[in-house]
């Protein structure tokens, strides 16, 4: 029988569909972090001096540092000597001159992975930022969007070419200084996508980076810029996977977007990092700091995330609300199975007056997984008439899971408005029951139901990604329910 | 030439950990016919519809369940709705976020995919709903929200009956769809019931009241207590029952047995 006579553990048995490993060979650092490999990844990128320097005082600080507690996961600290910080595929010359010239290998896995890079098969209506461990391999409709101005290449190419704005830019949203791992990025980050919307222009189509880690042992940490300048409008999809390994790799990240008057960023995430099997072995540590800078009057910066893999997920898009009249807003869907934890949310700081955010976040936690939402809206004293409404649900499916919430607020001006609304639902029987009697199986019953309460979340996302978060939620909590 | 009954259950014993609830429970439906289960709290009607249904959590120790020749107990609940069972619940669920139609064109689809038809898309299955629609005289508004989510207690039970229309299924087990109704629900209610009447379907219709039977008219009415049914007759039984009480027909039997 399909229904809950067989235990939950027992049909936990979801396949990770990315877990294959690319034999590429590659151009690694040796393991291990010192001022000396530093210099190493610059020279390799062939960095012009004030690049390296930042990269030193960000390691220089990172050294004063000590690793966060604070978080409501458990893990053992990774050995910062152990991991490889640059891993790279090796090309034949210095560096294609088109896509067409990528070793075919790296285009056939990004093929496997459904984000076809090749001229003729390209997805329609999305340039993509293609990052393979530790650099990107290639960018596709560069040319087209050149025609608008708009520029989107990979960060070690913006370093070369555009290194006023990066220069301007870096950092400039979450500082070297910032936190543990956003230091550690800061020292010795590889690649990642760089893009910038010039006055008045809307970008044509979506903007996406597609994150692979490959290589054992290497930790990825690429740094993403986006800079949105007056009146200028984008919509940029992140996704992300990995091979299927026993050891846990470290994916520490910093995305800063920054939004100029009138300006609207949508950055929106799926991501389906290797979660490790069902006994909590191996997966990715995803610890990634993600800010975005509302820095123009009337600015408006979206975060939206499906967060379905990864051992440890462990990060806070937030937006730092400037400009007068700014809007912030993250909607999550963290979805966490087996032995899995997430300990995720959002940061609202209001400084600029009638700033106003929004936060939806649904957790959904089944096996014997624990999903945290964790959210601080900082209402300012210069931030007069600011808003906030934030909705956390929670669901859970079966009873070995947890699911918490731990929402900060500080108000300091009088005339603010925040209002705060958590739930918490079960999955029910009764609930599976009545659509089996209905016709509908119990796996197709599971995934109406949760899709129905992540549906404020999808209605955010992209039309396309919509269909593909909706389908990964599946497999996510495929055999959740017996 | 016989025909061959939509559901037979031949002494049924079923019951929960430790608990005999049904104990011997015999009845034969044959197409086109409307049956009327009548019983005190906690007699085992609903049991009897769950585990016609295939709830989870009930054990049957004796008897068996033909449903149109096959052995009804041997289906997933699903593949049991496939074929054509239905269950107006007593207690309709809530699911929040998941629209009414949609979860309807889902349901509809399965059983088309089980008879080997092809699935309807959204367009022909909001055509269909709006003629059913009219049947019922169901809010439109009802179905462009989540499923039960919010719904009254009356709304609910006109949007059980609602899907009933929709999906026209072989043999309707109504729980108690009249409990909360007021009285013009009632009518509507039955009036829908009435017209999906079908040759070659049958409801059997569980309720405590005889005047939902003023507007349903059964074939046969039937008394349950303790697990089993303790007299049957035709329509004008369920008026006795009003006038004389279950006690003194349960006991009657009882003495009579
Ligand atoms: N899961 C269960 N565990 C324990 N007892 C149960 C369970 N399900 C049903 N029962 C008991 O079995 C008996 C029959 O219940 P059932 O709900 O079938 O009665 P009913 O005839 O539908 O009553 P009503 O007219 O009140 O709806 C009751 O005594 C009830 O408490
Ligand atoms: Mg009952």
């Amino acid at each position: 029988m399909s229904t809950a006579t067989e235990t939950i553990e027992g049909l936990v048995k979801q396949e990770y569909k990315y877990g294959f490993y690319t034999e590429v060979e590659t151009d690694s650092a040796p393991p291990g972090l010192s001022e000396e490999i530093i210099r190493f990844i610059s020279a390799k990128k062939n960095e012009p001096a004030w690049m390296t320097e930042w990269r030193l005082k960000a390691y220089r600080h990172w050294l004063t540092m000590t690793e966060p507690t604070w978080q409501f996961v458990k893990f053992p600290t990774p050995d910062f000597q152990d991991i490889t910080y640059y891993s790279a595929p090796k090309q034949k010359k210095d560096a294609p001159k088109s896509l067409d010239e990528v070793d075919p290998k790296l285009l056939e896995t990004y093929e496997k992975l459904g984000i076809p890079l090749r001229e003729r098969e390209r997805l329609a209506g999305v340039a993509v930022d293609a990052v393979f461990d530790s650099v990107s391999v290639g960018t596709t409709y560069q040319k087209q969007l050149a025609e608008k101005g708009i520029l989107f290449c990979s960060m070690s190419e913006a370093i070369q070419k555009h290194p006023a704005l990066v220069q301007q830019y870096l950092g400039s949203v979450v500082p070297y200084t910032d936190n543990f791992y956003a230091s550690l990025n800061s020292a010795v980050f590889t690649d990642g996508s760089f893009c910038y919307i010039p006055k008045g222009v809307r970008c044509p189509m979506e903007l996406s980076t597609y994150f692979r880690i490959n290589a054992a042992k290497s930790g990825q940490f690429e740094r993403t810029l986006i800079i949105a300048d007056d009146g200028g409008q984008v919509s940029y999809l992140e996704g992300c996977t990995a091979p299927m390994r026993d050891e846990n790799q470290l994916h520490a990240a910093v995305v800063e977007l920054v939004a100029l008057d009138n300006a609207q960023i949508k950055y929106s995430t799926v991501q389906n990092w290797y979660p490790g099997d069902e006994h909590g072995v191996g997966g990715i540590y995803n610890f990634v700091t993600k800010r975005g800078l509302c820095k123009g009057r009337n600015s408006r910066i979206t975060w939206t995330q499906v967060e379905t893999g990864s051992a440890i997920t462990w990060k806070y898009p937030s937006c730092v609300l400037l400009g007068e009249n700014s809007k912030g807003e993250f909607y999550s869907v963290a979805v966490t199975n087996n032995c899995q934890q997430a300990d995720t949310g959002t940061k609202m700081i209001h400084i600029g007056k009638n700033t106003r955010s929004t936060i939806v976040s649904k957790g959904i936690s089944a096996g014997r997984s624990q999903n945290s939402y964790r959210g601080l809206v900082k209402i300012q004293k210069s931030a007069a008439h600011a808003r906030n409404f934030s909705q956390c649900d929670s669901m859970l499916i079966g009873s070995k899971c947890g699911a918490h919430t731990f929402p900060y607020i500080e108000v300091k001006n009088a005339t603010a408005s925040v209002e705060h609304e958590a739930t918490t639902s079960k999955i029910g029987e009764d609930q599976i029951f009545y659509c089996n009697q209905r016709g509908i199986q119990t796996q197709d019953a599971v995934n109406m139901i949760v899709n129905g309460f992540c549906k404020e979340v999808f209605k955010e996302l992209p039309m396309e990604f919509a269909v593909e978060a909706q389908k990964l939620l599946g497999v996510s909590l495929e055999g959740s329910v017996g | 030439m016989t025909m061959q009954p939509i559901l037979e259950i031949n002494n049924l014993h079923a019951g929960v950990e430790n608990k005999q609830i049904l104990k011997g429970f015999s009845l034969t439906v044959y197409p086109g016919e409307v049956h009327a289960l009548m019983g005190l709290n906690g007699s085992g009607k609903s049991t009897l519809a769950a585990i016609l249904a295939g709830r989870e959590g009930y054990a049957v120790t004796e008897g068996t369940v033909k449903y149109r020749g096959q052995d009804l107990l041997a289906l997933d609940p699903e593949e049991r709705a496939r074929a054509g069972l239905f269950l107006a619940f007593q207690y309709p669920v809530e699911i929040p976020g998941v629209n009414s139609t949609y979860f309807l064109r889902a349901a509809y689809n399965e059983i088309r995919k089980a008879r080997g038809l092809p699935e309807v898309d959204a367009m022909d299955f909001l055509a269909l709903v709006k003629t059913k629609m009219k049947l019922l005289e169901l809010k439109e508004d009802l179905l462009k929200r989540s499923v039960n989510e919010g719904f009254s207690g009356g709304e609910k039970k006109r949007a059980e009956i609602f899907q009933m229309a929709v999906l026209e299924p072989k043999l309707a087990i109504l729980d108690e769809t009249d409990s909360g109704l007021d009285i013009d629900a009632l009518k509507v209610v039955a009036g829908g019931v009435n017209k999906l009447k079908r040759p070659d379907a049958a409801q059997l219709i569980i309720t405590h009241y005889q005047r939902l039977l003023n507007y349903i008219i059964p074939d046969q009415v039937h008394i349950m207590a303790d697990g089993c049914i303790v007299r049957s007759g035709g329509k004008d039984l369920a008026l006795e029952l009003e006038s004389k009480g279950y006690e003194a027909i349960v006991r009657n039997q009882l003495v009579a047995a």
